[in-house]
């Protein structure tokens, strides 16, 4: 509870909740997307093997992890650092024993954590047919249209969350998120066939 | 014993935390005290505070550092109130 009340205040001095957001949001489309691709594409190649199926995407969910993790990480570190000695110049200050110091180290490591496992856990999640099917659980759809519908599904509930920050209309900002999704897919196709 | 029982302190701090959350984090280090916080000057990036702290027995040390694990600093202090002797009993 205290590390999370400590973390909640090191977002708040640093004005980071919006940053978190952002990450969450960009990076959990970008894992939608990416699984709505490999699934669009193993769905036109024919037969493929549930199982390759499943390690390609998995090898895609990790990639984007790492991808998320470092880049994250690598970029806030420095804008919190750039940060913190504009804020020390403008003091006049040493601020090493500060609670800004503290959010100049902590910071980059919850925004890496967020854009690394946003995508992580959206691709898991898009490919939640995919193990139900290898677990034999029956399925009202084959497993691959299954996973595209959860793609959409995953798409509209961004757009759902977007809706809500923003204060717009939540049905129209969830449209607006699928009808990416569709325009990509539908992408995909074209260039495939 | 001597104590201190008021000063008046200028304070330069970032505008986050904020004057309310800033007080609150000196507040509930100094324990049985009263705070009251002034901004007198708002500039880009920082504020000038005057706070007023008063209590039986006010440790000045511990609010120093409390003002600086805020990330501000004291630049001065304006006016004290200290009692010692029978008084400081009281």
């Amino acid at each position: 509870m205290n590390l999370l009340r400590n973390a909640a205040f090191l977002l708040r001095i640093s004005r980071s909740h919006g940053i978190l957001r952002r990450y969450f949001v960009v990076n959990g489309f970008d894992g939608a997307l990416a699984m709505l691709g490999l699934m669009t594409g193993f769905l036109v190649s024919g037969e493929v093997g549930l199982e390759v199926v499943i390690r390609a995407c998995l090898g895609a969910a990790v990639a984007l992890f790492m991808s998320g993790i470092t880049s994250a990480y690598v970029s806030e570190s420095a804008e919190r650092r750039r940060a913190l000695d504009e804020l020390e110049g403008a003091m006049v200050a040493d601020l090493r024993h500060s609670a800004h110091a503290d959010a100049a180290r902590w910071v980059p490591l919850l925004v890496a954590a967020v854009n690394g496992l946003a995508p992580l856990l959206v691709a898991l999640l898009v490919m939640t047919p995919l193990w139900l099917a290898d677990a034999g659980v029956p399925l009202p759809l084959p497993p691959l249209p299954a996973a595209v519908a959860m793609a959409f599904l995953v798409l509209f509930g961004l757009g759902l969350f977007l809706g809500r920050v923003s204060g717009g209309f939540w049905l129209w900002s969830g449209l607006r998120t699928l009808l990416v999704g569709v325009a990509t897919a539908l992408i995909i196709l074209l260039f495939i066939h | 014993m001597v104590q201190v029982r008021r000063l008046v302190l200028d304070v330069l701090k970032p505008h986050h935390p904020d004057g309310l959350e800033f007080s609150r984090h000196l507040a509930a280090v100094c324990g049985e005290c009263r705070l009251r916080l002034t901004v007198m000057e708002v500039d880009e990036s920082t504020e000038t505070l005057q706070l007023v702290v008063e209590g039986a027995s006010l440790d000045f040390e511990r609010l120093r550092a409390a003002i600086g694990e805020m990330g501000a600093s004291l630049h001065s202090i304006d006016e004290v109130e200290v009692v010692g002797g029978a008084d400081a009993e009281a």
